[in-house]
Protein backbone atom coordinates (compact mmCIF):
# COMPACT_ATOMS: atom_id res chain seq x y z
CA UNK A 1 0.00 0.00 0.00
CA UNK A 2 1.48 3.48 -0.76
CA UNK A 3 -0.23 5.37 1.78
CA UNK A 4 -1.35 4.76 5.53
CA UNK A 5 -4.38 6.76 5.15
CA UNK A 6 -7.04 5.03 3.29
CA UNK A 7 -8.93 8.35 3.20
CA UNK A 8 -5.86 10.54 1.43
CA UNK A 9 -5.64 9.96 -2.53
CA UNK A 10 -2.14 10.22 -3.79
CA UNK A 11 -1.66 11.34 -6.93
CA UNK A 12 -1.17 9.60 -10.22
CA UNK A 13 0.14 10.42 -14.01
CA UNK A 14 -1.57 9.04 -16.78
CA UNK A 15 0.76 7.40 -19.15
CA UNK A 16 -1.22 5.91 -21.74
CA UNK A 17 -4.84 5.48 -23.07
CA UNK A 18 -5.88 2.47 -24.97
CA UNK A 19 -9.57 1.85 -26.56
CA UNK A 20 -10.17 -1.71 -25.83
CA UNK A 21 -14.03 -1.44 -27.13
CA UNK A 22 -16.05 1.21 -27.98
CA UNK A 23 -16.73 1.87 -24.50
CA UNK A 24 -13.94 0.65 -22.46
CA UNK A 25 -10.38 1.89 -22.15
CA UNK A 26 -7.77 1.12 -20.48
CA UNK A 27 -5.65 3.41 -18.40
CA UNK A 28 -2.26 2.90 -17.74
CA UNK A 29 -1.17 5.14 -14.55
CA UNK A 30 2.02 6.04 -12.90
CA UNK A 31 3.08 6.96 -9.21
CA UNK A 32 4.93 8.45 -7.86
CA UNK A 33 6.25 4.99 -5.71
CA UNK A 34 6.04 1.26 -6.51
CA UNK A 35 2.03 0.22 -5.90
CA UNK A 36 1.94 -3.35 -5.17
CA UNK A 37 -1.55 -5.04 -4.75
CA UNK A 38 -2.87 -8.72 -5.13
CA UNK A 39 -5.10 -9.98 -8.08
CA UNK A 40 -8.72 -8.83 -7.59
CA UNK A 41 -7.81 -5.72 -5.34
CA UNK A 42 -9.55 -2.84 -6.53
CA UNK A 43 -8.62 0.63 -6.49
CA UNK A 44 -10.61 4.26 -6.23
CA UNK A 45 -9.76 6.95 -8.84
CA UNK A 46 -10.96 10.16 -8.03
CA UNK A 47 -10.84 12.91 -10.48
CA UNK A 48 -11.56 15.92 -8.91
CA UNK A 49 -14.85 17.81 -9.24
CA UNK A 50 -16.25 14.47 -10.59
CA UNK A 51 -15.98 11.94 -7.80
CA UNK A 52 -14.66 8.97 -7.26
CA UNK A 53 -15.42 5.31 -8.75
CA UNK A 54 -14.33 2.01 -7.33
CA UNK A 55 -12.21 0.45 -10.10
CA UNK A 56 -10.61 -3.03 -10.42
CA UNK A 57 -6.56 -3.50 -10.90
CA UNK A 58 -6.18 -5.00 -14.82
CA UNK A 59 -2.91 -5.21 -14.27
CA UNK A 60 0.20 -7.51 -13.51
CA UNK A 61 1.22 -7.83 -9.96
CA UNK A 62 4.80 -8.06 -10.75
CA UNK A 63 4.95 -4.62 -12.54
CA UNK A 64 4.26 -2.20 -9.73
CA UNK A 65 5.67 0.83 -11.86
CA UNK A 66 2.24 0.94 -13.57
CA UNK A 67 -1.03 0.85 -12.56
CA UNK A 68 -3.58 -0.88 -14.68
CA UNK A 69 -7.25 -0.28 -14.95
CA UNK A 70 -9.71 -1.20 -17.38
CA UNK A 71 -12.78 1.02 -17.29
CA UNK A 72 -16.00 0.73 -18.79
CA UNK A 73 -17.93 4.31 -19.26
CA UNK A 74 -21.29 4.49 -17.62
CA UNK A 75 -21.29 7.74 -15.65
CA UNK A 76 -20.07 10.92 -14.67
CA UNK A 77 -17.24 9.74 -12.95
CA UNK A 78 -16.22 6.81 -15.80
CA UNK A 79 -16.84 9.46 -18.46
CA UNK A 80 -14.08 11.96 -16.63
CA UNK A 81 -11.45 8.43 -16.59
CA UNK A 82 -11.93 8.44 -20.22
CA UNK A 83 -11.61 11.69 -21.05
CA UNK A 84 -8.15 11.87 -19.31
CA UNK A 85 -4.94 12.35 -21.47
CA UNK A 86 -1.26 11.17 -21.14
CA UNK A 87 0.08 13.57 -18.67
CA UNK A 88 -2.85 14.52 -16.85
CA UNK A 89 -3.09 13.73 -13.29
CA UNK A 90 -5.99 11.80 -11.19
CA UNK A 91 -6.15 10.94 -7.54
CA UNK A 92 -5.74 7.12 -6.65
CA UNK A 93 -6.41 5.54 -3.01
CA UNK A 94 -6.16 1.88 -2.79
CA UNK A 95 -5.45 -0.76 -3.22
CA UNK A 96 -8.37 -2.36 -1.36
CA UNK A 97 -10.30 -5.71 -0.89
CA UNK A 98 -9.93 -9.33 -0.63
CA UNK A 99 -7.94 -11.11 -3.27
CA UNK A 100 -8.51 -13.94 -5.22
CA UNK A 101 -7.29 -16.96 -2.64
CA UNK A 102 -3.93 -17.43 -4.86
CA UNK A 103 -2.84 -19.04 -1.93
CA UNK A 104 -4.74 -22.18 -2.46
CA UNK A 105 -4.34 -22.78 -5.84
CA UNK A 106 -0.91 -25.07 -5.90
CA UNK A 107 -1.23 -28.44 -7.34
CA UNK A 108 -4.99 -27.48 -8.23
CA UNK A 109 -6.80 -27.14 -11.39
CA UNK A 110 -8.05 -23.63 -11.76
CA UNK A 111 -11.01 -22.68 -13.78
CA UNK A 112 -11.72 -18.91 -14.07
CA UNK A 113 -15.29 -17.98 -15.76
CA UNK A 114 -15.55 -14.44 -16.42
CA UNK A 115 -18.29 -12.34 -18.65
CA UNK A 116 -18.38 -8.64 -20.76
CA UNK A 117 -15.89 -5.92 -18.45
CA UNK A 118 -15.55 -9.24 -15.68
CA UNK A 119 -12.34 -10.05 -17.18
CA UNK A 120 -10.88 -6.86 -15.80
CA UNK A 121 -10.69 -7.82 -12.39
CA UNK A 122 -9.67 -11.50 -13.23
CA UNK A 123 -6.76 -10.48 -15.65
CA UNK A 124 -4.52 -9.91 -13.22
CA UNK A 125 -5.19 -13.63 -11.80
CA UNK A 126 -4.63 -15.04 -15.32
CA UNK A 127 -1.72 -13.44 -15.92
CA UNK A 128 -0.26 -14.86 -12.43
CA UNK A 129 -1.70 -18.47 -12.57
CA UNK A 130 -0.16 -18.21 -15.89
CA UNK A 131 3.67 -17.01 -14.65
CA UNK A 132 3.03 -20.31 -12.07
CA UNK A 133 1.83 -23.06 -14.25
CA UNK A 134 4.22 -25.32 -13.20
CA UNK A 135 2.98 -25.33 -9.52
CA UNK A 136 -0.87 -25.82 -10.55
CA UNK A 137 -2.37 -27.93 -12.65
CA UNK A 138 -4.40 -27.23 -15.59
CA UNK A 139 -5.46 -23.74 -16.21
CA UNK A 140 -8.87 -23.13 -18.30
CA UNK A 141 -10.04 -19.41 -18.96
CA UNK A 142 -13.44 -19.46 -20.08
CA UNK A 143 -15.12 -16.07 -21.41
CA UNK A 144 -18.55 -14.85 -22.45
CA UNK A 145 -18.54 -11.20 -24.38
CA UNK A 146 -21.66 -9.12 -25.50
CA UNK A 147 -20.03 -9.54 -29.05
CA UNK A 148 -16.86 -9.88 -30.89
CA UNK A 149 -16.33 -6.26 -30.74
CA UNK A 150 -16.84 -6.05 -27.34
CA UNK A 151 -14.25 -8.52 -25.95
CA UNK A 152 -11.41 -7.29 -24.07
CA UNK A 153 -7.85 -7.64 -24.33
CA UNK A 154 -8.74 -9.49 -27.57
CA UNK A 155 -5.12 -9.53 -28.95
CA UNK A 156 -3.83 -11.10 -25.34
CA UNK A 157 -6.66 -13.57 -25.03
CA UNK A 158 -5.22 -15.16 -28.89
CA UNK A 159 -2.29 -15.67 -26.63
CA UNK A 160 -3.20 -16.85 -23.77
CA UNK A 161 -5.05 -19.69 -25.88
CA UNK A 162 -1.31 -21.10 -27.48
CA UNK A 163 -0.20 -21.18 -23.56
CA UNK A 164 -3.24 -22.92 -21.86
CA UNK A 165 -7.11 -23.88 -22.49
CA UNK A 166 -8.74 -20.46 -23.18
CA UNK A 167 -12.19 -20.26 -24.70
CA UNK A 168 -14.58 -17.35 -25.54
CA UNK A 169 -17.98 -17.07 -26.57
CA UNK A 170 -20.16 -14.16 -27.69
CA UNK A 171 -24.39 -13.53 -26.75
CA UNK A 172 -24.77 -12.00 -30.60
CA UNK A 173 -22.91 -11.86 -33.63
CA UNK A 174 -22.32 -10.99 -37.49
CA UNK A 175 -22.63 -14.05 -39.74
CA UNK A 176 -18.76 -13.43 -40.54
CA UNK A 177 -18.19 -14.36 -37.06
CA UNK A 178 -16.95 -17.65 -37.25
CA UNK A 179 -16.48 -18.13 -33.42
CA UNK A 180 -18.61 -19.88 -30.25
CA UNK A 181 -21.93 -18.11 -29.49
CA UNK A 182 -24.21 -18.95 -26.99
CA UNK A 183 -23.94 -18.53 -23.19
CA UNK A 184 -20.60 -19.09 -21.71
CA UNK A 185 -21.93 -21.37 -19.51
CA UNK A 186 -21.86 -23.74 -22.59
CA UNK A 187 -18.41 -24.21 -22.46
CA UNK A 188 -17.63 -25.27 -19.29
CA UNK A 189 -16.67 -29.01 -19.80
CA UNK A 190 -15.13 -31.07 -17.50
CA UNK A 191 -12.66 -32.63 -19.55
CA UNK A 192 -11.03 -29.12 -18.38
CA UNK A 193 -10.65 -29.56 -14.77
CA UNK A 194 -10.99 -32.01 -12.06
CA UNK A 195 -14.23 -31.21 -10.43
CA UNK A 196 -13.48 -33.01 -7.05
CA UNK A 197 -9.99 -30.32 -7.06
CA UNK A 198 -10.48 -27.40 -9.01
CA UNK A 199 -10.41 -23.69 -7.81
CA UNK A 200 -13.00 -21.52 -9.81
CA UNK A 201 -12.32 -17.60 -10.28
CA UNK A 202 -15.49 -16.08 -11.10
CA UNK A 203 -16.50 -12.31 -12.28
CA UNK A 204 -19.11 -11.07 -14.43
CA UNK A 205 -22.91 -10.20 -14.02
CA UNK A 206 -24.62 -11.69 -11.45
CA UNK A 207 -26.92 -13.54 -13.53
CA UNK A 208 -24.29 -15.00 -15.31
CA UNK A 209 -22.66 -16.10 -12.18
CA UNK A 210 -25.58 -17.75 -10.89
CA UNK A 211 -26.10 -19.90 -13.91
CA UNK A 212 -21.93 -20.47 -13.94
CA UNK A 213 -22.38 -21.50 -10.27
CA UNK A 214 -25.17 -23.59 -11.01
CA UNK A 215 -23.13 -25.10 -13.99
CA UNK A 216 -20.11 -26.20 -11.52
CA UNK A 217 -22.90 -27.47 -8.81
CA UNK A 218 -24.02 -30.08 -11.00
CA UNK A 219 -20.34 -31.24 -11.74
CA UNK A 220 -19.42 -31.59 -8.03
CA UNK A 221 -17.59 -28.41 -7.62
CA UNK A 222 -17.96 -27.74 -3.84
CA UNK A 223 -19.23 -24.30 -2.70
CA UNK A 224 -16.07 -23.48 -0.80
CA UNK A 225 -14.02 -23.94 -3.81
CA UNK A 226 -16.51 -21.35 -6.06
CA UNK A 227 -14.94 -17.63 -5.84
CA UNK A 228 -16.92 -14.95 -6.66
CA UNK A 229 -16.18 -10.86 -7.28
CA UNK A 230 -18.99 -9.08 -6.30
CA UNK A 231 -19.97 -5.17 -7.45
CA UNK A 232 -21.81 -2.87 -5.41
CA UNK A 233 -22.07 1.06 -5.29
CA UNK A 234 -18.70 1.43 -2.72
CA UNK A 235 -17.95 4.77 -2.11
CA UNK A 236 -15.30 4.76 1.29
CA UNK A 237 -13.57 1.60 0.44
CA UNK A 238 -12.96 0.90 4.16
CA UNK A 239 -16.03 -0.40 5.24
CA UNK A 240 -17.21 2.89 6.98
CA UNK A 241 -20.08 4.14 5.18
CA UNK A 242 -22.29 1.20 4.32
CA UNK A 243 -22.70 1.84 0.48
CA UNK A 244 -21.94 -1.32 -0.48
CA UNK A 245 -23.49 -3.29 2.25
CA UNK A 246 -24.32 -6.95 1.59
CA UNK A 247 -26.13 -8.91 3.83
CA UNK A 248 -23.45 -8.62 6.87
CA UNK A 249 -20.50 -8.12 4.65
CA UNK A 250 -19.11 -4.37 3.22
CA UNK A 251 -18.26 -5.55 -0.61
CA UNK A 252 -15.42 -2.98 -0.31
CA UNK A 253 -13.62 -4.81 2.93
CA UNK A 254 -14.92 -8.34 3.12
CA UNK A 255 -14.92 -8.49 -0.75
CA UNK A 256 -15.21 -7.88 -3.40
CA UNK A 257 -13.85 -12.01 -3.52
CA UNK A 258 -16.22 -13.73 -1.50
CA UNK A 259 -16.52 -17.90 -1.70
CA UNK A 260 -19.35 -18.66 -2.81
CA UNK A 261 -20.35 -20.47 0.45
CA UNK A 262 -19.79 -16.87 2.57
CA UNK A 263 -22.62 -15.59 0.25
CA UNK A 264 -24.60 -18.33 -0.49
CA UNK A 265 -27.81 -17.13 1.04
CA UNK A 266 -27.86 -13.78 0.11
CA UNK A 267 -26.78 -14.48 -3.88
CA UNK A 268 -30.18 -13.54 -6.00
CA UNK A 269 -31.92 -11.98 -3.81
CA UNK A 270 -33.48 -9.39 -5.53
CA UNK A 271 -33.30 -6.83 -2.41
CA UNK A 272 -29.96 -7.15 -1.04
CA UNK B 1 -19.86 -48.51 -40.80
CA UNK B 2 -20.58 -51.70 -39.47
CA UNK B 3 -23.91 -51.38 -36.82
CA UNK B 4 -21.74 -52.60 -34.24
CA UNK B 5 -19.12 -49.46 -34.53
CA UNK B 6 -21.82 -47.20 -34.58
CA UNK B 7 -23.70 -48.81 -31.56
CA UNK B 8 -20.14 -48.06 -29.54
CA UNK B 9 -19.95 -44.83 -31.27
CA UNK B 10 -23.36 -43.57 -29.78
CA UNK B 11 -22.47 -45.43 -26.31
CA UNK B 12 -19.72 -43.28 -26.26
CA UNK B 13 -21.45 -39.75 -27.13
CA UNK B 14 -22.45 -37.44 -24.47
CA UNK B 15 -25.99 -37.18 -25.65
CA UNK B 16 -26.77 -41.20 -25.79
CA UNK B 17 -24.44 -42.02 -23.38
CA UNK B 18 -26.61 -42.55 -19.99
CA UNK B 19 -29.58 -44.53 -22.59
CA UNK B 20 -29.63 -48.48 -21.52
CA UNK B 21 -27.62 -50.89 -24.29
CA UNK B 22 -31.12 -51.81 -25.60
CA UNK B 23 -32.12 -48.24 -26.59
CA UNK B 24 -28.67 -48.14 -28.06
CA UNK B 25 -29.22 -50.81 -30.34
CA UNK B 26 -31.91 -49.50 -31.83
CA UNK B 27 -31.13 -46.19 -32.17
CA UNK B 28 -28.06 -47.23 -33.62
CA UNK B 29 -30.11 -49.06 -36.73
CA UNK B 30 -31.46 -45.26 -37.60
CA UNK B 31 -28.15 -44.07 -37.67
CA UNK B 32 -25.24 -43.44 -40.47
CA UNK B 33 -21.82 -41.31 -40.10
CA UNK B 34 -21.93 -38.16 -41.99
CA UNK B 35 -19.06 -35.45 -43.07
CA UNK B 36 -19.77 -31.90 -43.89
CA UNK B 37 -17.25 -29.60 -45.45
CA UNK B 38 -17.05 -26.00 -43.64
CA UNK B 39 -19.56 -23.48 -45.40
CA UNK B 40 -21.93 -26.50 -46.65
CA UNK B 41 -25.75 -25.66 -45.70
CA UNK B 42 -26.87 -29.20 -43.35
CA UNK B 43 -30.95 -28.28 -42.72
CA UNK B 44 -32.52 -25.17 -44.42
CA UNK B 45 -35.51 -23.34 -42.66
CA UNK B 46 -38.94 -25.19 -43.74
CA UNK B 47 -37.36 -27.63 -45.52
CA UNK B 48 -37.97 -31.33 -44.17
CA UNK B 49 -36.98 -32.60 -41.49
CA UNK B 50 -36.18 -36.12 -42.21
CA UNK B 51 -33.48 -36.32 -39.86
CA UNK B 52 -31.60 -34.70 -37.29
CA UNK B 53 -27.61 -34.73 -36.06
CA UNK B 54 -25.42 -35.28 -33.52
CA UNK B 55 -21.68 -34.02 -33.62
CA UNK B 56 -18.90 -36.10 -32.73
CA UNK B 57 -16.63 -33.11 -34.23
CA UNK B 58 -16.58 -29.97 -35.48
CA UNK B 59 -18.61 -26.72 -34.97
CA UNK B 60 -22.11 -26.16 -36.41
CA UNK B 61 -23.94 -22.94 -36.47
CA UNK B 62 -27.56 -22.13 -36.28
CA UNK B 63 -29.18 -19.52 -37.49
CA UNK B 64 -32.39 -17.63 -38.07
CA UNK B 65 -33.32 -15.92 -41.41
CA UNK B 66 -35.57 -13.17 -41.62
CA UNK B 67 -36.17 -11.32 -45.29
CA UNK B 68 -33.99 -8.00 -45.87
CA UNK B 69 -32.14 -9.06 -43.24
CA UNK B 70 -28.66 -10.89 -43.51
CA UNK B 71 -28.74 -14.34 -41.62
CA UNK B 72 -28.93 -14.15 -37.79
CA UNK B 73 -26.87 -16.02 -36.45
CA UNK B 74 -28.44 -17.56 -32.99
CA UNK B 75 -26.04 -20.17 -31.49
CA UNK B 76 -23.06 -22.30 -32.44
CA UNK B 77 -22.64 -25.95 -31.25
CA UNK B 78 -19.79 -28.47 -31.14
CA UNK B 79 -18.84 -32.43 -30.15
CA UNK B 80 -21.71 -33.59 -27.58
CA UNK B 81 -24.47 -31.50 -28.95
CA UNK B 82 -27.46 -32.24 -31.22
CA UNK B 83 -28.49 -30.70 -33.95
CA UNK B 84 -32.29 -30.93 -34.64
CA UNK B 85 -35.67 -31.58 -33.13
CA UNK B 86 -38.43 -30.77 -35.64
CA UNK B 87 -38.27 -34.31 -36.85
CA UNK B 88 -40.60 -35.33 -33.85
CA UNK B 89 -43.08 -32.90 -34.41
CA UNK B 90 -45.89 -32.55 -37.09
CA UNK B 91 -45.16 -31.14 -39.86
CA UNK B 92 -41.81 -32.46 -39.74
CA UNK B 93 -39.75 -29.20 -40.99
CA UNK B 94 -36.80 -27.50 -40.10
CA UNK B 95 -37.09 -24.15 -37.91
CA UNK B 96 -33.68 -22.84 -38.27
CA UNK B 97 -30.84 -23.22 -40.50
CA UNK B 98 -27.76 -25.25 -39.69
CA UNK B 99 -24.60 -24.33 -41.40
CA UNK B 100 -21.34 -26.33 -40.65
CA UNK B 101 -18.51 -23.37 -39.67
CA UNK B 102 -15.75 -26.35 -39.65
CA UNK B 103 -15.05 -29.48 -41.27
CA UNK B 104 -17.20 -31.63 -39.15
CA UNK B 105 -17.77 -35.33 -38.02
CA UNK B 106 -21.43 -36.23 -37.80
CA UNK B 107 -23.91 -38.70 -36.69
CA UNK B 108 -27.00 -38.89 -39.15
CA UNK B 109 -29.79 -39.93 -37.51
CA UNK B 110 -33.52 -41.03 -39.59
CA UNK B 111 -36.03 -39.35 -38.10
CA UNK B 112 -38.71 -41.06 -39.76
CA UNK B 113 -37.24 -44.65 -38.75
CA UNK B 114 -36.82 -43.29 -35.05
CA UNK B 115 -40.19 -41.66 -34.64
CA UNK B 116 -41.36 -45.06 -35.65
CA UNK B 117 -39.35 -47.14 -33.36
CA UNK B 118 -40.44 -44.48 -30.54
CA UNK B 119 -43.92 -45.14 -31.31
CA UNK B 120 -43.73 -49.33 -31.47
CA UNK B 121 -42.06 -48.40 -28.06
CA UNK B 122 -43.06 -46.01 -25.84
CA UNK B 123 -40.48 -46.29 -23.11
CA UNK B 124 -37.80 -45.91 -26.06
CA UNK B 125 -40.10 -42.97 -27.40
CA UNK B 126 -39.97 -41.36 -23.59
CA UNK B 127 -36.07 -42.05 -22.85
CA UNK B 128 -35.88 -40.25 -26.62
CA UNK B 129 -38.29 -37.75 -25.70
CA UNK B 130 -36.94 -36.45 -22.34
CA UNK B 131 -33.14 -36.26 -24.09
CA UNK B 132 -35.05 -33.73 -26.48
CA UNK B 133 -36.56 -32.26 -23.67
CA UNK B 134 -33.73 -31.13 -22.19
CA UNK B 135 -32.28 -29.73 -25.22
CA UNK B 136 -34.76 -27.66 -25.82
CA UNK B 137 -34.48 -26.37 -21.89
CA UNK B 138 -31.08 -25.66 -22.37
CA UNK B 139 -31.45 -23.80 -25.82
CA UNK B 140 -34.46 -21.59 -24.78
CA UNK B 141 -32.63 -21.04 -21.14
CA UNK B 142 -29.76 -19.65 -23.46
CA UNK B 143 -31.70 -17.71 -25.79
CA UNK B 144 -33.02 -15.99 -22.60
CA UNK B 145 -30.04 -15.19 -21.45
CA UNK B 146 -28.71 -13.68 -24.92
CA UNK B 147 -31.44 -11.50 -25.20
CA UNK B 148 -31.45 -10.40 -21.77
CA UNK B 149 -28.22 -9.19 -22.85
CA UNK B 150 -25.97 -8.94 -19.51
CA UNK B 151 -23.25 -7.89 -20.64
CA UNK B 152 -24.66 -4.31 -21.83
CA UNK B 153 -23.41 -1.70 -19.73
CA UNK B 154 -25.02 0.00 -16.34
CA UNK B 155 -25.26 2.92 -15.41
CA UNK B 156 -22.79 3.62 -12.17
Amino acid sequence: MITTDVLAPVVATVREIQQETQDTFTLTLETPEPFNFKPGQFNMLYIPGAGEAAVSISGDVTQPHELIHTIREVGNVTRGLVALKPGDQLGVRGPFGRPWPMDVVDGRDVLVIAGGIGLAPLRPAVLALSAKRAEIGRLTVIYGARSPEDMLYAREFLGWKDAFVARATVDTASPSWRGNMGVVTKLISPVDFDPTRVIAMICGPEIMMRFAIRSLSALGVEDDRIFLSMERNMKCAAGICGHCQYGNYFVCKDGPVFDYDQVRKLFGVKEV
Amino acid sequence: MMKHELHEILRQHDFFKDLPEDDLLVISGCAKMVMIKAGEVLAREGSDANNFYVVRMGKLRIEQQAPAMKPQPIQTIGCGDVAGWSWLFPPYRWSFDVIALEDSRLICLDGACLRGKCENNHSLGYRVVKKFADVLRQRLHAASLQAMDVYAPRED
